[in-house]
């Protein structure tokens, strides 16, 4: 089995990215998923953005195809680029994508399971932007 | 490093409670989280040029603080020790342009610019004054960050409140005079 592309969520909330995952897990058909990690939240479990917590997880769910990292907002976008700027911080290969959280989530999360390489993930999270609604 | 954690100790409340008005009333808390770290990791692991104490500063801040002035200080305090390379001293011109690379940093990182309300309303007059001396970056970097107050927030949190962000001063601006302010005593 080739290593496929690792998914982080950063959420200002651990309980908004641990559901994120769970959720994004559920519609990719669970089961046997690429990695997914949540990364939610302050150490203590405050609310905020923690580039330890965003690390480890970068980490945990880097096989060596890239990890995808999405975000709500401000502090966790802040934060990660932040993060991607200092260079070592983060696994070669890391990146940043640019889509709305929950609806990015299950498209990359999806994307990755079937074996989607970064530049297909980080596509599809970003369709999901062009999505309406109404 | 000392004055500007002793400042941000100072002032915490007073931050908080400019931030309660237009934002989530935790920017002077986090600030003071983030600069005890600094405090401690300068304390165990002493760094020997002015631009490895910068860079170490605001490596910490950005893993400490949480908030968005985390990523936004940090990345100022690291491009600006960056800047300053190894050099054993620091003149007050080679710090002010190295400031200015900073300032550009965070400029680039959360896509303000001067006039939307935040902390550059502080930290783009002061890089301009300290080519002249420590006391006019001081002053405008003071006068920035009261400059805020009739601005409308076009960043961050503040921003959700459009016209009900007018009449308060942007926290993050006075920090940032705050931790000029602490430079410029130093300096004296």
């Amino acid at each position: 089995m080739t290593a496929r592309v690792g998914i982080v969520l950063v959420s200002h909330s651990a309980a908004v990215a641990t559901a994120v995952a769970e959720l994004a897990r559920g519609l990719a058909g669970g089961g046997d998923t690429a990695p997914v990690r949540a990364a939610g939240g302050t150490p203590d479990g405050g609310l905020g953005t923690s580039a330890e917590l965003i690390a480890e997880a970068a980490r945990a769910v880097d096989g060596g195809a890239g990890v995808a990292l999405l975000v709500d907002l401000g502090s966790a976008v802040l934060t990660v680029k932040a993060l991607l700027a200092e260079g070592d911080e983060l696994p070669e290969g890391a990146r940043l994508v640019d889509a709305p959280f929950v609806e990015g989530a299950v498209a990359a999360l999806v994307t990755a399971s079937a074996g989607g390489d970064l530049d297909a993930v980080a596509a599809a999270a970003a369709e999901a932007y062009a999505y309406r609604k109404e | 490093m000392a004055a500007a954690a002793a400042a941000v100790d100072r002032e915490a409340d007073r931050l908080t409670e400019l931030d309660s008005a237009i934002g989530d009333a935790d920017h002077g808390a986090n600030l003071k989280r983030g600069f005890a770290a600094v405090t401690a990791a300068l304390e165990k692991d002493p760094q020997a040029t002015p631009g490895a104490v910068l860079t170490a500063a605001g490596r910490q801040l950005i893993s400490t603080v949480g908030g968005a002035s985390g990523p936004l200080y940090g990345t100022l305090l690291r491009r600006t020790g960056k800047a300053l390379g190894d050099a054993e001293r620091v003149s007050r011109a080679a710090l002010a342009e190295a400031l200015t690379a900073g300032v550009a940093a965070v400029a680039q990182l959360g896509g303000a610019q001067p006039g939307d309300k935040t902390m550059l309303d502080a930290l783009v007059p002061a890089a301009e004054g300290l080519a002249t001396s420590f006391a006019a970056a001081r002053e405008a970097a003071e006068a920035g960050a009261l400059g805020t107050v009739p601005l409308r927030a076009r960043k961050g949190r503040a921003s959700y409140l459009g016209e009900r962000s007018v009449g308060h001063q942007d926290p993050g601006a006075t920090s940032s005079a705050l931790l000029v302010a602490a430079l410029a005593e130093v300096t004296a």
